[in-house]
């Protein structure tokens, strides 16, 4: 999710009423392209990939590079101008005002607001056996140079690892009264990533534990629209690190505290 | 290029995984597991499904552990059922794993004399072992016949979930150019306590691995090898809790290569550390009977771990899966040992340090088959910046000559790979490999340069830990979080309540068999 929450007062400049993709010059809608079509190269295979790229309401298409992949598919490099423009002015993004601490703020945040260490767990949820996610908002080492929660003073983080099974993150967070749940996503193939969520929200709700964690996803698939979609209370992409994460929960659960 | 390496040095990493193995070979040889028996069962020839689709090997099994009598191992039961009852092996089977379940079953009415026991296990085991032999002397004939692509081997993934679908992906990728094809398995296939029977349609994140589905991807490939004239192999995974039936099942089936590490269910699975040590011996005695060329999982640590803090972690665990396979009866020129190119790319003259690990390994392991694992970790959505890293990742395989090389693909961390982004994988190292090939030939090595003092510090390091893995024990050691950072203890993980002591009366020809062409390193 976005976590540069102070960015409300957007400034407006004129030409942001109508942004257009910029190649060279400004507003010459130029993009580029690269895909395939079951098709034999050739020039007929040309003509069909500049209908797809006038179909999809594109201008000016230009095939630079067409290579045959096997018999019957052929690999595409293209350009072309889009005609299109956004009102980028007018966009709304619910940014949710946090800001991002590093691990020292954190600790101090969580000691002088709860005045004891909170319990973070997390886990890869169903069958997804990749822990790069998790591991690296959880393991002490972190990642790219910031630390994982375990490393965090007033952090009680557990790492349950890959393919944990809903009940059982359920029955641990119960046991160990767990602050926040984080859960890593990274297959997404048949949507998996949805249903495993889905599940985990309807179990914490049917043990009536939804209130007293905050529910946060993670994946590289996972934005924070999905998350909170499917009942989370965040969900955070690539380029996250832990202290995204460990702002974020204590943010949530300060405010949540003040709001009772 | 070569490194001026310590050889004595070497020589002690060599001994010390010798003794860091021992003791764990010595529990091994008085333990079995259900995986073991299993696949025991599977090597005679054992199996099809009951009406609920339950293999007969896993029903069989069940029945004994039920029973309490697994100690005396499955063959010891089967050779009685086919004997007194006058049964085939499957009919055997199937009958024992269905009145087996009885209460009043007469376990003992099975037991029948030594002699006549070995007897039918001489017959039964020479003949299914003849036709593994078989099957692999056909093989490597068709294989000779074609020939086998130059190195570096070209290995490519798919993984679509359903093996109609992986099929015409796999022929597609070998006409590109790919020379390995490898069918990711479906995630959650390595915590099923048995293999799934016939062809499968469905899968996350992989297709199952099952024999149906290899037969459906090997004979494809058959095709594709003498539509190209060149040799396209296969692979899948010999890990989890099945790892030595999946490894019977390669065997018959005719696959070329497996993931087959003594280590990695522990680490990245948390498999019982007893289960998979006992599981991986047994597998391996089949992948080295076989011909199967084994894959190590050592890239996977780097995932985790630091490549530059934990590089010696990889070379340390290569002794140490060198000597398990040593054991088991691989030869050197089936042991894929794997390590990654997985240093950040921000750091100065990380190349060097790439180049210095993958040169280090090249010369320790030169008889090696080496598998080199492209860059993962530091990979972004920025699909030309990766496409650049892959690059890199390929300028080191062509280098340091590695053996295997798991083409990169520019949209890792997106998604499942697109067609188009196999075709550019092969793109980019087909011109690195024809544009740089004679590039070392051409360049000494400065001897304290650079990349001598990072792999002679690596070795060193690999030295160190091997020594204090000697000292405290490997169970002790992987409990402190020897590799990946990953800490394991010895009754944690899952699969323990399969792993058992044999008894007195434990009976297994195909171990036995396996075991004397493991340490004679000839046929049966």
């Amino acid at each position: 999710m976005e976590t540069n929450g102070n960015t409300q007062d957007t400034p407006t400049q004129p030409e942001w009423r109508a942004v257009k993709a910029y190649g060279d010059t400004l507003n010459d809608g130029a993009m580029q392209f690269s895909f395939c079509l079951p098709v034999p190269a050739g020039r007929q295979a040309e003509e069909a990939a500049k209908l797809l790229l006038a179909k999809m309401g594109m201008t000016d298409p230009l095939i630079t590079s067409i290579e045959p992949m096997g018999p019957e598919l052929t690999f595409f490099v293209a350009y072309a101008r889009c005609p299109h423009s956004v009102d980028y002015a007018a966009i709304e993004i619910p940014l949710s005002s946090f800001p991002v601490m590093d691990m020292h703020g954190v600790d101090a945040f969580i000691e002088t607001n709860f005045g004891h260490s909170i319990t973070v767990l997390g886990a890869c949820i169903g069958t997804d056996a990749h822990t790069v996610g998790i591991d690296a908002i959880m393991n002490m080492k972190g990642y790219d140079g910031h630390y994982g929660l375990e490393r965090y003073r007033m952090v009680n983080a557990v790492n349950l690892g890959a393919q944990v099974p809903i009940e059982h993150l359920v029955a641990r967070a119960r046991e160990l009264q767990a602050d926040a749940l984080l859960v890593s996503q990274i297959v997404t193939q048949k949507n998996a990533h949805v249903t495993n969520m889905t599940q985990l929200v309807e179990l914490l709700e049917a043990e009536g534990l939804r209130e007293q964690v905050v529910l946060i996803a993670g994946g590289p698939r996972i934005s924070h629209q999905l998350a909170t979609e499917l009942g989370f209370d965040a969900g955070f992409g690539p380029g996250t690190y832990a202290e995204d994460v460990a702002s974020f929960v204590v943010f949530e659960m300060q405010r949540r505290a003040s709001s009772v | 290029m070569q490194i001026p390496l310590d050889i004595a040095l070497i020589g002690e990493c060599r001994q010390l995984a010798r003794s860091v193995v021992a003791p764990v070979l010595a529990y091994i040889e008085t333990h079995s597991t259900v995986s073991v028996e299993r696949a025991a069962l599977r090597v005679l020839g054992v199996d099809g499904v009951d009406k609920e689709g339950v293999p007969w090997p896993n029903r069989m099994v069940d029945a004994l552990v039920a029973a309490n009598r697994v100690s005396c191992g499955s063959l010891y039961w089967l050779s009685g059922a086919c004997l007194s009852q006058g049964m085939s092996v499957q009919a055997g089977a199937e009958w024992l794993a269905i009145a087996g379940c009885r209460p009043d079953f007469d376990w003992d009415a099975l037991v029948v004399e030594p002699a006549r026991r070995e007897a039918w296990a001489i017959e039964q085991v020479q003949q299914a072992l003849q036709t593994l032999k078989g099957a692999r002397d056909a093989r490597q004939a068709f294989r000779e016949r074609l020939g086998d692509a130059p190195t570096p081997w070209r290995y490519l993934i798919v993984a679509t979930g359903n093996i109609f679908e992986d099929v015409p992906q796999a022929v597609a990728a070998a006409r590109q150019g790919a020379d390995i094809i490898a069918v990711i398995r479906a995630t959650a296939q390595s915590l099923l306590d048995y293999v799934p029977y016939g062809t499968t349609a469905e899968g996350s994140g992989g297709t199952f691995a099952t024999a149906a589905n290899f037969r459906l991807l090997r004979s494809a490939l058959d095709q594709v090898s003498e539509e190209l004239g060149r040799y396209v192999q296969a692979t899948n995974y010999a890990s989890g809790l099945c790892m030595p039936e999946i490894s019977v099942l390669a065997a018959q089936e005719g696959l070329d290569m497996l993931l087959n590490d003594a280590l990695y269910g522990i680490l990245f699975r948390d498999i019982n550390l007893y289960r998979t040590l006992t599981d991986q011996y047994f597998s391996r005695m089949v992948n080295g009977f076989a011909g199967i060329t084994i894959n190590t999982g050592e890239d996977n640590y780097l995932t985790t771990a630091d490549a530059i803090e934990a590089g010696h972690t990889v070379l340390s665990s290569q002794f140490i899966n060198e000597r398990f396979a040593e054991a088991a009866g691989i030869a050197r020129a089936q042991m894929g040992l794997g390590h990654a190119f997985e240093i950040d790319p921000r750091r100065p003259d990380g190349f060097l340090d790439e180049l210095a690990m993958a040169q280090l390994v090249r010369q320790i392991f030169p008889e090696h088959p080496l598998k080199y694992m492209p860059p993962t970790k530091h990979i972004t959505g920025n699909i030309f910046k990766s496409y650049a890293h892959q690059t890199m990742y390929n300028l080191a395989t062509v280098m340091t000559r590695q053996h295997i090389c798991l083409l990169g693909i520019l949209t890792e961390a997106i998604h499942t790979p697109f067609v188009a982004d196999r075709y550019l994988a092969l793109q980019n190292l087909n011109y690195v490999q024809n544009f740089s090939g004679g590039l070392m030939a051409e360049f000494s090595l400065q001897p304290d340069g650079h990349i001598a003092r990072r792999a002679n510090q690596v070795l060193q390091e690999a030295h160190a830990q091997l020594a204090h893995i000697h000292a405290v024990g490997l169970v002790a050691a992987l409990g402190e979080g020897c590799f990946a950072d990953v800490k394991r203890t010895p009754d944690g993980g899952k699969g323990l309540t399969g792993v058992f002591e044999k008894g007195e009366a434990y009976f297994n020809p195909v171990w036995t068999a396996l075991e004397a062409h493991a340490i004679s390193g000839t046929g049966v």
